[in-house]
C-alpha cells in the first residue's frame, strides 16, 4: 500500500512480523495454493485450518518477547510459554517435567512433596486475609493438592527501605496464625532490604515440604474419558476483592477473599475418593487454565456447563461490569478435582461435608472428543470454547 | 442475576431462533453484519450462532475500537510515551496491539510508563498526583467513547490542570459502514446496528442505509437475546420486503441520540480531514481531532508526532475480515503466524475483534458440533 501523503514516513513490514510468517510457511507450505482450497466445501476448509492451528499449537513454544512483560506473569499462555521455552528447557529432568503445583520425590522410601511460591500481591492488606496468609496458604494448598500432607514451610522476606514495621508485624502474625490452622511450622527463613522503589512494600517466598502418606498417583495427564470434573466452591472470590480492594474501580461489593487451607478438605475427598485422579487449586488463571492443563495434559476433551458452575452474584456482577470472565478470575481457597464419573456423587458430597466445600458441583466431563479443547455449554444454550488466555487484566493477584 | 439473566433464557431463546427460522425462505441465503464488535464478543461467548438455521450467517463489522487503529498510530503512541516526563494513559485493551516495534507492554519493559485505566478520568487524578509529570490520554473508541473523553477534557479546563492532553484516535461509525455498502465485493441483507454507539447519535443517522441502500437496520442491545431478537426483527422486515430503521434497544437508545454528549464532543474535536483505518485505508471525514479551542490539550499540537505509516503487512487481510469479506479463519495466517500471543493483526488484539472472538471462544468446526449434539 502506498500513500500520497506528504511528510508521512512510510515503513516496510516490521521484522517481527517476516519472522512469524517465516516460521508460519516453513511449518505450513500451501501447495495446493489457496486456489485450489477455494473448491472444497466450507465446512471442510474450516477443519482444515482448524487442524493447522492445532499443529501449530502443538510445537515447541518459543519466547519471542526481547524482554519480560506483564504477560508473562499473569498465568496464562504467556506463563506457560515462559516456563516451557526458558525454565524447562534449562533444568529439564523427570521430576520437573510433569509441571504439578508440586514435585513429587523419593526420600529413604518415603514419598515427599515440595513446592514454592511466591506473593507480590497488592494491596498487602484486602478483605478477608493479607499477604501472610496468603503466602502460608497458597503453599499448604499447592502440597495438598499433590497428595501430600504438608509439614514444614520457610518463608523468605524482600522488603522495602521505609516499609512499616507494624506492617510486618501485622503480615507474620497473620503467617503464624495461618500455620497454626493449617497444622504446618514454619522453620526456616530469609530476609533482604533493597532500596526505596526498588520493590513495593513486602514481597514473600515460601517454600513447603509434605509427606505422601497414601497411596496415591496424582496428575492431570491421568484423567480418563468419563471423569467428573468438581469445583469445591465458589469461584473468583480472591481476584474480584482483590481487584476491588484495590479502589480503582469505585465499585463496592460485599465480598472477602477465600484464602484458606485446604489440607483438610482435600484429605476429606482423599478418605472418600482414594481413587481421585487429578486436583489442582484454582490459583492464577482460574479454573478454566486448570480445564486447560487437564485437557492438554491428557490429550482428552474437556465439555463443562455454565449452569453449573458457583460463582457468588457479587462476584458475576462485578466480573459483568469489568468485562471479566469468572472463569479466569483467582480463587485461594478452592480446588478442582478430576474424579472417576462413577466416584462424583460420593466427591462432591465429602466436599459438601466440610465447611470449605459447602458449594462444591460437578462442573463438567472428560471426554474422547476434540482433544485438547475446553468446551463450554453457555448458560443461554450455546457452545463456545475456553481457552487459555494470553494475558490477565489482574496483575498481582496473589 | 436480576438485568443480565432475563436477556440470557435458553428458553426465549428457543423460542425466538424457530421463529427466525420459520422466516427463512427456502434456497435463501441472508448475510447480516453485526457492525459494533461488542455484538460479535456477545455472539462467540454465549454461542449464539448455534441457535440460527445455515442460511443465515452473521458477519462480523469494523465497529472494534482497537482493530482500525493502524500500526503507525501505536507507533506515534509509543513516541510520545518516550517523551522526558510522559505518563501516558491508556485503556487496557490498546496494551498488547502491536506496534511495528512492538505493544504497549512491551514498551513498557524497555521504560515507557503507559497506564491502564478503567476511565479517562482517571488520567486526571494522576496528572493531579504528578504535576511535574504530562500525562497524555491515548483516546481511542468510536461516539460511545468520545464523550467520556471530551467530558475528561471539559473537567480538566475547569480545574486549570495544564498538564494533560489528549493523543485522540477517536473514529466515527457512518463513514465506515457507507464504505462497506459502497464495497463492490460484499452483498449484505441487513445490518445489527450498533447500541452503544447509537445511545450517543441515536437512530436517525442510520436513515440512509434503509433508505438509499434498501437495507434494514436493527439497532440491538449487547445481551445474547438483544441479538437474537434483533435478527428476528430484520428477518420480518426482510420476509415483508421493508428496509426501515427499528430501535430493539429502546431501552437505552432514545431515537435521536443523547444531546448532552454530541454537544460535549462539539465543544472540544472536530472532523479531520481524513484519517487511515487499520485494513480500510483512509476515509475522508471519519475520525476527530481535538478541537482548535482546546490546544493546550492536544498531544499532537504539544508534542512532535512523528505521523508514521507503517504498510499493513501483505499476508494481513485486516481489512477483508473487518468488511465481512473474509470469516476470521479464512485469512491466511489466521491461528498460525497470527495468535492472541503474537497478533499480527489488530483483529485479533482486541476480545471485540472477530479473529479473537472466533480463535478464543468459537475455535471449532460448527458441523461436528451439531452432528455431536444429533448423536
Amino acid at each position: 500500500m502506498t500513500s500520497g501523503r506528504v511528510g508521512h514516513e512510510v515503513h516496510g513490514q516490521p521484522n517481527w512480523i517476516d519472522e512469524a510468517l517465516r516460521e508460519h510457511t516453513e511449518h505450513e507450505p500451501d501447495p495446493a495454493g489457496p486456489g485450489d482450497r477455494r473448491q472444497l466445501p466450507l465446512a471442510d476448509r474450516e477443519q482444515q485450518v482448524l487442524d493447522r492451528i492445532d499443529r501449530a499449537r502443538r510445537r515447541r513454544p518459543r519466547v519471542r518477547e526481547e524482554r519480560i512483560t506483564m504477560s508473562h506473569g499473569a498465568g496464562g499462555k504467556a506463563t506457560h510459554t515462559l516456563i516451557e521455552a526458558i525454565f524447562l528447557d534449562a533444568f529439564r529432568n523427570p521430576l520437573l517435567e510433569p509441571l504439578e503445583d508440586a514435585a513429587q520425590l523419593r526420600v529413604d522410601g518415603s514419598r515427599l512433596a515440595l513446592t514454592t511460591d511466591s506473593y507480590v500481591v497488592s494491596p498487602l492488606f484486602f478483605p478477608g486475609g493479607d499477604i501472610g496468609d496468603l503466602a502460608v496458604n497458597g503453599t499448604v494448598n499447592d502440597l495438598s493438592v499433590a497428595g501430600a500432607t504438608p509439614l514444614y514451610l520457610s518463608a523468605g522476606f524482600i522488603l522495602e527501605e521505609g516499609f512499616p514495621v507494624a506492617d510486618l508485624n501485622r503480615i507474620a502474625e497473620s503467617m503464624r496464625d495461618a500455620a497454626a490452622a493449617a497444622g504446618v511450622h514454619i522453620v526456616t527463613g530469609d530476609t533482604k532490604v533493597v532500596q526505596k522503589g526498588k520493590a513495593d512494600g513486602c514481597y514473600i517466598n515460601t517454600a513447603g515440604v509434605g509427606h505422601v502418606e497414601r497411596d496415591v498417583n496424582l496428575g492431570v495427564a491421568r484423567a480418563q474419558p468419563g471423569d467428573a470434573i468438581i469445583v469445591s466452591g465458589p469461584i473468583g472470590d480472591h481476584g474480584i476483592t482483590i481487584m476491588l480492594a484495590r479502589g480503582e474501580l469505585d465499585i463496592e461489593a460485599d465480598i472477602t477473599s477465600d484464602t484458606a487451607p485446604l489440607n483438610g478438605l482435600v484429605a476429606d475427598l482423599l478418605d472418600a475418593v482414594p481413587m481421585v485422579r487429578a486436583m489442582r487449586d484454582a490459583t492464577r488463571g482460574g479454573v478454566a487454565t486448570i480445564l486447560n492443563e487437564i485437557a492438554k495434559a491428557a490429550n482428552l476433551g474437556v465439555l463443562v456447563s455454565e449452569d453449573e458452575i458457583p460463582v457468588r452474584a457479587e462476584v458475576r456482577g462485578a466480573s459483568e461490569l469489568l468485562g471479566i470472565d469468572p472463569m479466569y478470575v483467582a480463587c485461594e481457597g478452592r480446588l478442582v478435582a478430576v474424579v472417576p464419573g462413577g466416584d462424583a456423587d460420593r466427591a462432591v458430597a465429602a466436599l459438601r461435608a466440610h465447611p470449605l466445600g459447602e458449594q462444591a458441583a460437578i462442573i463438567g466431563h472428560v471426554r474422547e472428543e476434540q482433544p485438547g479443547i475446553v468446551q463450554l455449554k453457555t448458560a443461554f444454550g450455546g457452545t463456545r470454547i475456553v481457552d487459555l488466555l494470553v494475558g490477565d487484566p489482574l496483575p498481582r493477584i496473589c | 442475576m436480576r438485568y443480565v439473566d432475563e436477556f440470557r433464557d435458553a428458553d426465549k431463546a428457543h423460542a425466538l431462533a424457530a421463529k427466525i427460522a420459520a422466516l427463512c425462505e427456502p434456497g435463501r441465503q441472508y448475510k447480516l453484519m453485526e457492525v459494533c464488535g461488542g455484538h460479535t464478543h456477545t455472539i462467540y461467548k454465549h454461542g449464539l450462532e448455534d441457535y440460527l438455521p445455515e442460511s443465515i450467517t452473521l458477519v462480523h463489522g469494523p465497529g472494534c475500537p482497537v482493530c482500525v487503529i493502524p500500526m503507525g498510530r501505536v507507533d506515534d503512541a509509543i513516541h510520545l510515551a518516550s517523551q522526558p516526563d510522559v505518563i501516558m494513559t491508556s485503556f487496557g485493551d490498546m496494551m498488547r496491539v502491536p506496534g511495528s516495534g512492538g505493544s504497549f507492554f512491551d514498551a513498557n519493559a524497555e521504560g515507557t510508563n503507559i497506564r491502564m485505566v478503567y476511565s479517562p478520568l482517571d488520567s486526571l487524578k494522576i496528572a493531579r498526583q504528578n504535576p511535574d509529570k504530562r500525562v497524555v490520554f491515548m483516546a481511542i473508541g468510536f461516539e460511545t467513547t468520545a464523550p467520556s473523553t471530551a467530558m475528561t477534557m471539559l473537567r480538566a479546563a475547569t480545574e486549570g490542570l495544564k498538564n494533560f492532553s489528549v493523543f485522540c484516535n477517536h473514529v466515527t461509525i457512518i463513514p465506515a459502514i457507507k464504505a462497506i455498502l459502497d464495497s463492490p465485493d460484499l452483498r449484505l441483507d441487513g445490518f445489527i446496528g450498533p447500541g452503544h454507539v447509537s445511545t450517543v447519535i441515536g437512530c436517525r443517522p442510520y436513515e440512509f442505509i434503509a433508505r438509499d441502500y434498501g437495507k434494514p437496520v436493527v439497532v440491538a442491545g449487547f445481551e445474547p437475546l438483544d441479538i437474537l431478537q434483533s435478527i428476528y426483527m430484520l428477518m420480518v422486515q426482510l420476509s415483508q420486503g421493508r428496509s426501515e430503521v427499528e430501535n430493539q434497544y429502546s431501552r437505552v437508545v432514545p431515537w435521536d441520540g443523547n444531546p448532552v454528549a454530541l454537544k460535549a464532543i462539539g465543544e472540544t474535536m472536530e472532523l479531520r480531514p481524513y484519517f487511515e483505518w487499520r485494513g480500510l485505508g483512509f476515509i475522508s471525514h471519519s475520525a476527530l481531532q481535538v478541537h482548535q479551542k482546546y490546544a493546550a490539550m492536544d498531544a499532537e499540537r504539544l508534542f512532535q508526532v512523528p505521523g508514521v505509516r507503517v504498510a499493513d503487512p501483505k499476508a494481513c487481510q485486516c481489512g477483508e475480515v473487518l468488511k465481512g469479506v473474509l470469516k476470521p479463519w479464512e485469512c491466511k495466517v489466521f491461528g498460525t503466524a497470527c495468535t492472541p500471543e503474537t497478533p499480527i493483526g489488530t483483529c485479533m488484539v482486541s476480545p471485540e475483534g472477530a479473529c479473537a472472538a472466533y480463535y478464543n471462544f468459537g475455535r471449532m468446526n460448527r458441523n461436528r458440533v451439531a452432528e455431536a449434539a444429533r448423536s
